[in-house]
């Protein structure tokens, strides 16, 4: 492995960090918000409008921007296949906060769920992250980065 | 039926907005620059690509009708009937996108799909 290699498998695991803890702290915001205010959110948009003006909301809501801009940020360098399954540890990260924080219960098949996610995380992550080349673009000179 | 009609609205508009988002990603090259002002030609640039948009409206679509599917049917139905997505975007990373997808990948995507079929429980 050479030092471009590891850079970006340094920067991929960054970046993959941020995707799952701003998206699981995200939605556990998000949830906190809604449950806290007792917003019903029916197909009117004023629902949403005012839902959003809760301060947990808000904060949900900035983190899944983040969310969305950090796993851009990722997938201009990764593959979507290494993407996919390694950030999927978000869904074990959301049920350990409704353990932790909501005092949900996890079941024996929960937790069997969140082992298997492990595994298949583990299979991926021994990839590389990036197994095609980078695309040329046909206005070199407005490539931004 | 709606139930039904709804997950595959779902699975269908997250896989098309993936896609579309990370092959827009990949024709944009590897983000390098983070300084204020780098990001900000990066934002300029991707607000002026269509497919971006066009994944940005798929991913809201997902939202939304996710949404309104756990208002009509069981959490423990909807977030296992939609983890499929994780193995037909692999297919379609294979395909559309051309990445080399190992044993380890394969097997990667359907623990995961497995999984979080199993947490839904």
């Amino acid at each position: 492995m050479d030092a471009a290699d590891r850079r970006i498998r340094l920067k991929t695991r960054l970046f993959a960090v941020i995707v799952v803890l701003s998206g699981a702290f995200g939605n556990f915001f998000l949830d906190w918000g809604l449950r806290k205010s007792n917003t019903q959110l029916s197909m009117s948009p004023v629902d949403y409008v005012v839902a959003i003006f809760d301060p947990w909301v808000t904060l949900g809501v900035a983190l899944l921007i983040v969310w969305l801009l950090a796993r851009m940020a990722l997938l201009s360098w990764a593959d979507l296949s290494y993407v996919l399954p390694v950030t999927a540890i978000g869904y074990v990260a959301t049920a350990l906060m409704g353990r932790f924080f909501l005092h949900e219960q996890v079941t024996p098949q929960r937790w069997a769920g969140t082992l298997l996610i492990v595994l298949g995380i583990g299979f991926v992550a021994r990839t590389n992250p990036r197994t095609t080349p980078e695309r040329e673009i046909a206005l070199a000179g407005d490539r931004p980065c | 039926m709606l139930n039904w009609l709804l997950v595959a609205t779902v699975v269908g508009c997250t896989v098309m907005g993936d896609l579309l988002q990370s092959l827009e990603m990949k024709q944009l090259g590897e983000i390098q620059d983070f300084r204020p002002g780098g990001l900000g030609r990066v934002i300029g640039y991707l607000a002026r690509r269509k497919y971006l948009l066009l994944a940005i409206v798929f991913m809201a679509i997902s939202f939304f009708a996710f949404m309104k599917l756990v208002t009509v049917a069981d959490l423990s139905f909807a977030v296992p009937a939609t983890a499929g997505s994780f193995v037909f975007e692999t297919i379609l990373a294979r395909i559309v996108l051309k990445e080399r997808v190992d044993g380890r990948r394969w097997a990667g995507a359907c623990l995961v799909a497995c999984g979080v079929a199993l947490l839904a429980h």
